[in-house]
């Protein structure tokens, strides 16, 4: 079974208490906010104001500038305020508040359940619908999907990858949205080789879903132009250069170098299905599944959730809080963010709400680093964490810099792994940070 | 007996060798060097604090030597006496600058800013706030990890394990700005240096509505403008929600200080004033917040409060 | 709300590994080795050992509370490892005291002076093997003859090593398999290399170790021997039992499976773990051939310990993406 080359670890994937839940729509909430900022680059610009009536699917916030991506409301209501409101992590953040009122639709949003399989639209058109819908990269990323899809010019795409691997540990998205929603994943796989022009797909899905795999394959059937790949359990199998590796073994070097440099474009699954309502329905990004899941969660659930809804809501939907202590995470535990806000909106990137309580909550005790080297043998990307966090404590930027920091892809897996419970990423990453804004500065003077 | 003689002689042909070698290295990759450097390297405090903007005190040393202009160059370890030293000795006009104080502008105690979570991530300022807003609900105050207790090579500033924030020793500071560079929040300002370690600052720096503030915390700034009112030197200003007292303009008349509703400009070595009508002191003033400096009464030199250059204040 | 929220940067989740588990491994991985001696040595291999182990844990305990004032780790269990690693470096007669004299250096001059677990930079058990070899030789070099019936006899008091040293061997291959089942005398730990490779093989199980190191430094020693055993021996059926030899006999399977591979003192990449077992096998076997000494393994692992900063300094692994 392919997998990526180098590094890796195998946490428990813990899929088991969800994994069997169907998805649920979630019920409306009555107040929602929606953060300007949902996708990586400019926020966008806020194209209402307070007292606003809105319909469902109408355009809130447009994009600003090519890096970014359009807001649609998740509800019909009234605009209640434009306004600075603290996010997930506390930090204040231009978020519209809509006071809902019934749940009316834009009339051009086509919300038959018909499957509408042909698509005839130009490349342009399709990256123009997908642009026009705010869709972005939904495992996590945000990379605004119709980016993605420009391909520069003197570059080739040769093949779409689809992501359906979900190897973060916990959530099942992505994997409950593959066996619901398989027939529009396929057509919506269709239409981003159409974009992109390209004759061949591969849907990659980690070995912990062979449902998932057979499901997929049965709905391709006979059709050779998507393959359905069925990739060994390891994390981080989805991380998009692993993926690429895994998938056509080819590495794509170090940044600034991307995907498309390899020939490679990667979607996830669920931007798949979102690229299918967006180009044949018509219908803006304003909800996805999310997973909410934890070893205490009373009802584990998948939920089609509307954009803005609290994280809050969906934990009392799913049977409340843990007693005790809690790290309630945006995402999944390996990369996902930690909230001390449960009134955080679910957003585009937001493909699960992860409660680890009772004494896995904590970290363990720090102690000496014994030089094991398991996290430089679990590094998926050939680094030294060891190293690196030590240079980023002595704030070594330029070493950090030659020892190509700028490569790290925060999986997590040397933190995961290391004995002594040295909290590497955490250096490493405020390392990263740093290099980074160095780079960006050095850039900026020439 | 031979064999001692030849190891005699082995090793001593061994040194002549490498002494001619390395005497033949030395030569070759000599390097010419004013010879001043060294002395006025001598001259400067030796702490290799860094706050100079050089790597170390050579570095200063060397730019000391080699500019003609010194006026930008500065070594605030050292102080005016040693500037002036170096410039005598070089024969060009001392940079002058008046005292400075490292000043921690966050009054958020643990007691008057309840904490809303628990950070266990690496005890870092710097990696905590990059994650997220911190301990409580303020987004701009201290959030007590220490990244200026590591920053700081004259062991002056700490963490009040009581309040949660950092402290300065004002007598061991010497303003060389590595804590201010240090904080993620840029909470410490260098601030004129008062005879005595007088001071009067806005301990507070949210730029947050006065509402959200105060819900967040009890001591911090909500930017009610009393303060501007009975200000007689223009020193202070308003600006997102914020009061700032411009430490050049200031005269430490501590009107302002009775007038803060919370308490948050912070007044130190100095009595409350007194005011005509029955003080207002119980209401969370300035007594309270004042650490426990002697309070002196007041014989403030007229303030020459003119030439004191404001270090740019790091923003996150 | 009766929540306390927990906030961290991710990962969230933390594998099972831990420093005291990887401790425990490497001790149950020694335990077969240990049987084997007590088996053929009597009951004072016991004694010897738990002498070493306490000792070392003794003075790790000591030096951390009265000396450096810092948190007690002396549950992860690395002074018990220095302990045994130790104690199977020794004979089986050793006098005690010298025990604990060896537990000094290791851990009183080896290990805890540098800062204690992860920053010494030798081997602790090796340090003190080495110096208790230097002051007291004779005590370390008289090995008691095996206690069992049916040993081998050939070389009683003298490791067969040391034989052949005497003789300049270009050795008899008609005890291997005596040397490979462990009946034939030796530092205790030396004994029995098939419980050595028993305990390779629960190390390699249990990912506390990858193979590289000791291959590295058992394939070099191999065909280092067999190079000198066709040039130097007239080939022949020599050139395969001079080498096998030479992987059974004294230190060499202890040496890289247990010593060589001390996480502390050896390198942090695939491509370094190869060099420096590649070092230790070809140092080794220079000394064994052409040095004062019979058994160069601990030597060797020194003395590319030293080397170890310098590996890591300029061995990278190979970047993802980096052609």
């Amino acid at each position: 079974m392919k997998t990526f080359p180098i590094g890796g670890v195998h946490p428990s994937d813990n899929k088991k208490w969800s994994k069997a839940s169907a998805i649920e729509v979630m019920e409306l909430p009555d107040v929602v906010n929606i953060p300007l900022s949902q996708h990586i680059g400019a926020p966008a610009t806020a194209k209402v104001a307070k007292g606003d009536k809105v319909v469902v699917g109408q355009l809130l916030a447009e994009p600003t500038g090519f890096m970014s991506a359009a807001i649609h409301s998740p509800v019909s209501g009234t605009v209640t305020a434009v306004d600075m409101q603290p996010n997930g992590q506390g930090l204040r953040q231009m978020m519209i508040t809509i006071k809902r009122e019934g749940d009316e639709w834009d009339p051009s949003i086509d919300r038959s359940t018909k499957l509408v399989a042909e698509c005839t639209l130009s490349q342009k058109e399709i990256v123009e619908r997908i642009k026009a819908a705010g869709i972005v990269g939904m495992g996590g990323a945000t990379f605004p999907t119709h980016v993605k899809l420009s391909i520069p010019e003197g570059k080739k795409a040769e093949l779409l990858i689809i992501n359906g691997v979900e190897c973060e540990p916990y959530l099942t998205s992505d994997y409950r949205t593959m066996l619901e929603r398989g027939e529009l994943l396929v057509v919506g796989t269709r239409i981003l080789m159409r974009a992109i022009g390209v004759e061949q797909a591969v849907i990659g899905v980690e070995a912990n879903k062979p449902d998932a795999v057979k499901h997929l394959r049965q709905i391709i059937g006979t059709a050779g132009d998507i393959k359905v790949m069925m990739l060994k359990t390891q994390y981080p199998q989805g991380g998009e250069k692993q993926l690429i590796a895994a998938v056509m073994g080819r590495e794509v070097p170090a940044p600034p170098a991307l995907p498309i440099d390899v020939g490679a474009v990667v979607c996830n699954a669920s931007t798949a299905v979102a690229v299918y309502e967006a180009v044949q329905k018509n219908k803006p990004l304003i909800e996805r599944v999310v997973t909410v899941t934890g070893a205490e969660v009373k009802e584990p659930k998948n939920l089609l959730t509307r954009f803005g809804t609290p994280v809050s809501a969906l934990i009392e939907k799913c049977g409340g809080l843990p007693e005790g202590d809690v790290r309630v995470l945006n995402g999944g535990p390996m990369m996902g963010r930690a909230l001390c806000n449960l009134a955080m909106p679910i957003m585009k990137g937001c493909s699960g709400v992860t409660i680890i309580s009772g004494e896995a909550a904590h970290r363990g005790v720090e102690s000496a680093c014994i030089k094991c080297a398991k996290c430089v043998e679990a590094c998926p990307m050939g680094l030294e964490p060891y190293l690196l966090s030590k240079q980023a404590r002595k704030k070594a930027w330029d070493a950090m810099e030659a020892n190509d920091i700028t490569s790290c892809i925060e999986c997590g897996c040397c933190q995961y792994t290391c004995p002594a419970n040295i909290p590497l990423l955490d250096y490493v990453r405020l390392g990263k940070q740093t290099v980074m804004g160095i780079i960006r500065a050095r850039n900026a003077k020439k | 007996m031979s064999t001692l003689i030849y190891t005699i002689i082995t090793l001593c042909v061994i040194g002549i060798v490498s002494a001619l070698v390395l005497y033949f290295v030395a030569q070759k990759f000599k390097v010419e060097e004013d010879p001043r450097i060294d002395d006025v390297e001598k001259m400067l405090p030796g702490a290799n604090c860094g706050g100079c903007g050089f790597p170390g005190c050579r570095g200063l040393a060397t730019a000391l030597v080699e500019s003609d202009d010194i006026s930008s160059l500065y070594c605030s370890v050292g102080g005016d006496s040693c500037m002036g030293s170096i410039a005598e000795y070089l024969g060009k006009v001392a940079p002058k600058k008046e005292p400075t104080v490292a000043t921690v502008r966050c009054g958020g105690t643990c007691e008057k800013r309840p904490h809303t979570n628990t950070y266990i991530g690496a005890t870092s300022c710097a990696i905590a706030s990059s994650l997220y807003v911190g301990e409580t609900g303020c987004a701009y105050g201290c959030l007590g990890y220490g990244d200026c207790v590591e920053a700081c090579a004259f062991d002056a500033i700490h963490i009040n394990p009581e309040t949660g924030l950092a402290e300065v020793d004002a007598d061991k500071c010497t303003a060389c700005g590595a804590c201010v560079k240090a904080c993620p929040k840029g909470i410490i300002e260098l601030r004129k240096k008062w005879p005595k370690n007088r001071a009067i600052y806005v301990s507070c720096v949210s730029r947050d509505k006065g509402a959200v503030t105060m819900k967040a915390c009890k001591a911090g700034c909500i930017g009610c403008s009393k303060c501007l009112k009975v200000c007689e030197f223009g020193a202070i200003t308003i600006e997102n929600n914020l009061a700032y007292i411009d430490p050049t303009k200031c005269r430490l008349c501590r009107k302002c200080v009775g007038e803060c509703p919370t308490g948050a400009i912070k007044m130190i070595g100095l009595a409350p004033l007194v005011k005509k009508e029955p003080a207002p002191k119980a209401e969370g003033g300035a007594t309270t917040t004042a650490p426990a400096a002697t309070p002196k009464p007041q014989s403030t030199e007229s303030a020459p409060a003119a030439a004191t250059k404001q270090v740019e204040n790091k923003e996150a | 709300m009766a929540n306390k929220f927990l906030v961290a940067p991710a990962p969230h989740v933390h594998g099972s590994l831990s420093t005291s588990r990887l401790m425990a491994d490497v001790v149950i991985a020694l335990l077969p080795a240990l049987a084997v001696s007590v088996r053929v040595f009597g009951w004072n291999v016991l004694a010897v050992t738990a002498v070493s182990i306490a000792s070392c844990v003794l003075l790790e305990f000591l030096v951390q509370k009265f000396l450096f004032k810092g948190p007690l780790t002396i549950n992860n269990l690395s002074a018990v490892v220095t302990g045994l690693l130790l104690a199977m470096n020794l004979p089986a007669n050793i006098p005690l005291w010298i025990v604990v004299i060896g537990a000094i250096v290791a851990i009183g001059i080896a290990k805890m002076p540098f800062g204690g677990l992860g920053k010494n930079p030798f081997n602790p058990a090796l340090a003190a093997r080495v110096f208790l070899l230097i002051a007291y030789p004779a005590q370390m070099t008289s090995f008691p003859a095996p206690q069992i019936e049916g040993a081998a006899d050939a070389f009683s008091g003298a490791t067969p090593l040391a034989a052949a040293k005497a003789q300049m061997v270009t050795f008899a291959g008609d005890n291997l398999l005596e040397m490979f089942t462990g009946t034939i005398g030796g530092s205790f730990g030396e004994v029995s290399a098939l419980a050595l490779l028993l305990g390779f093989v629960y190390l390699l199980v249990r990912r506390v170790i990858t193979w590289h190191i000791p291959v590295a430094t058992l394939g070099t020693m191999a065909l280092f021997g067999a190079i000198y055993a066709l040039c130097a021996l007239g080939g022949g059926m020599t050139t395969l039992y001079f080498p096998a030899f030479h992987l059974l006999a004294g230190g060499a399977l202890l040496g890289s499976i247990f010593m060589a591979t001390d996480y502390v003192t050896s390198p942090m990449t695939t491509k370094g773990m190869v060099i420096y077992g590649v070092g230790i096998g070809a140092i080794t076997m220079c000394i064994r051939l052409w040095g004062a000494y019979p058994e160069g393994m601990s030597f060797a692992i020194l003395i590319m310990n030293a080397m170890v900063p310098l590996i890591n300094k300029y061995v990278k692994p190979k970047r993802f993406g980096a052609r």
